[in-house]
């Protein structure tokens, strides 16, 4: 029968993608074919695949570049929108355009989480009036992305670059995923750029993955290849409910990694002195289950997914090793997202405070520092997951309320023996309040003076006062938090409570 | 060659490396006193401080220079 092997023959051809030679191009920088990085992401590859004969008639442009359907991850059905850079380098058409435009409404309809594998020069202009303006223009898959946020996990792994307009994928996306020397993301690329503002730049140094991941922060997770971003990716998906209707998926609990050092060995009694927070949190989560995101940017806060007796939670945690944990414009961003990933789907959040403040000066106020805080304070508040903060050493100034303080209602407080809360540490506030007078007194004196104010203050600032008061809810021994924690998780589990009755919030951002 | 930079603005609170010393990459190299705190400056990668551009007491801000690293 001449028409099943005329099927056969257009099906193998369309699989192909596109031109031997451009096969071979992106095999020498590293990158895979689409239908390989398909194979490795999914259980069992793709399940479903539509318009696989899209654009067919042309000849020229297999499936107009791009695959579309539905797999396994992790046994959870999951789509998937994925460039094909042999074919036009991934460009968008009327037909690619329309094709994850349908993609983007399956995930909806039936509320499972959506990847995009990334990987496009961006529009063809030939193509421009039924591709870019209208209805059912590109424009529409961002507008469908911003609906689909927040109600099914979005993920965007970036293979190659995403120009101009395409740009905006990731930028709507829970998380960026890039390989290092391939991805890349800008509005203009380096040669419009020249034209058009005169600037002469390499791409690496104006849309590359290592300065999205470090410094723009559009970027959330740097990566040397392909195969590494789906691991992550994999990974990544194993802390998510299908959509926010549902809880994130229970695991096999582990204990925590083994150490010689206790929690109470971890945390230096001064409070000045610097540590890393990943050894303590090492020490309540099960073994390898940390999932960072952000790593590279903002380093002074620490922020990712983990499990603590099999059950997910995110971990916003500062940094004493960076930057003494103080918080900047980027680190309060960085939390806001972070903390809104986890309460848009129902993972609840563990604070571990250790914060001297917000930073302070010139340079942090013309950034605009208070309206970045202001972000993570309200995304903080807004969250209604079960919400535990831990203070671990200090907790000064607005730093307490950035880290889920008792105002803004966190399900508890939580103190270590030798923790501090207060407007600021000790020697600011003697400062603060004395500095007329040290400048009176003696040079012999003032260290006496000093060191008998300071007492009087950390008196005054003890954290047993704090608990008599019922400021926090407990003090625990340190090597005592994770049984604590579970304890706690389990019971704040069916908590409900609704934020507020409104439209929605008018976001400080 | 690694330059060394002040991650914020502060003082230089205690020098750990000095030239000619050798350090592995993660070790202090200078410690910053800012905002009550200690904040360590460690090399990015294994070499010799082949210059230190910073003295105990100095301010800096950040992304001011503090030590070549060969």
């Amino acid at each position: 029968m001449t028409f099943i092997k005329d099927l056969e023959e257009r099906i193998e051809t369309v699989k192909q993608g596109g031109k031997t030679k451009y096969h071979e191009a992106n095999a020498e920088k590293g990158k895979l074919f689409v239908r390989k990085r398909l194979e490795l992401l999914f259980d069992d590859n793709l399940d479903i695949e539509d318009a696989f004969f899209a654009n067919c008639m042309a000849g020229d442009l297999p499936s107009d570049g791009v695959v579309t359907g539905i797999g396994k991850i992790n046994g959870q059905n999951v789509c998937v929108m994925a460039n094909d850079s042999t074919v036009k380098a991934g460009s968008w058409g009327k037909r690619t355009v329309e094709k994850i435009l349908r993609i983007q409404e399956t995930a909806l309809k039936l509320e499972i989480p959506i990847i995009y594998l990334v990987d496009s020069a961006g529009a063809r202009i030939t193509d421009q009036i039924e591709m870019f303006p209208g209805r059912r223009g590109a424009g529409r898959i961002f507008h469908n992305q911003i609906k689909l946020s927040g109600r099914v996990p979005q993920i965007c792994l970036l293979f190659g670059p995403s120009a101009a307009g395409g740009a905006y994928i990731p930028a709507f996306c829970d998380i960026v995923v890039m390989v290092e020397g391939n991805a890349s993301m800008y509005l203009g690329s380096p040669r419009m750029a020249e034209k058009v503002i005169g600037e002469k730049v390499s791409l690496e140094e104006m849309g590359g993955a290592r300065m999205h991941c470090t410094v723009s922060g559009v970027g959330d997770v740097l990566v040397k290849t392909e195969e590494e971003a789906i691991d992550y990716a994999r990974k990544y998906m194993s802390y998510f409910p299908a959509n926010f209707r549902n809880q994130p998926p229970v695991h096999e609990p582990k204990s925590v990694k083994a150490s010689e050092k206790t929690i109470v060995d971890i945390v230096p009694e001064n409070q000045n002195a610097a540590f890393n927070m990943f050894d303590l949190i090492d020490q309540i989560i099960d073994e390898d289950s940390f999932c960072e995101i952000k790593k590279e940017f903002a380093k002074e806060l620490v922020t990712g997914l983990a499990r603590i007796d099999g059950h997910s939670v995110g971990i916003i945690a500062n940094q004493p090793r960076v930057k003494g944990g103080v918080l900047f414009t980027d680190s309060a961003d960085k939390a806001a997202k972070f903390i809104q990933l986890c309460d848009a789907f129902n993972i609840p959040l563990l604070f571990l405070t250790d914060v001297p403040g917000f930073m302070i000066g010139t340079k942090v106020e013309r950034e605009g520092i208070i309206r970045h805080g202001a972000k993570m304070l309200s995304s903080m508040s807004e969250a209604t997951v079960p919400k535990i903060s831990v203070i671990v050493r200090k907790a000064y100034g607005a730093g307490l309320y950035a880290m889920a303080g008792p105002a803004f209602e966190p399900d508890c407080v939580l103190a270590f023996p030798n923790a501090q809360i207060a407007v600021m540490g000790p020697e600011a506030a003697v400062n603060a309040v004395h500095a007329n007078k040290i400048a009176q007194l003696p040079e012999e004196e003032r260290s006496a003076f000093i060191k008998e104010k300071q007492d009087a203050y950390k008196e005054e600032i003890d954290i047993y006062r704090l608990a008599s008061e019922m400021v926090v809810d407990d003090i625990i021994h340190p090597n005592q938090l994770r049984n604590e924690l579970i304890k706690r998780y389990e019971v704040y589990a069916d908590k409900s409570l609704p934020f507020t009755e409104r439209k929605h919030g008018v976001y400080p951002v | 060659m690694e330059k060394l930079v002040a991650s914020m603005a502060g003082n230089v609170w205690k020098i750990v490396k000095h030239e000619g010393d050798s350090v592995g990459a993660g070790e202090d190299v200078v410690i910053l006193e800012s905002m009550k705190m200690e904040i360590p400056i460690s090399a990015e990668t294994d070499g010799v401080i082949k210059e230190l551009k910073v003295a105990e007491g100095d301010f800096v801000n950040e992304g001011d220079e503090i030590a070549v690293i060969e």
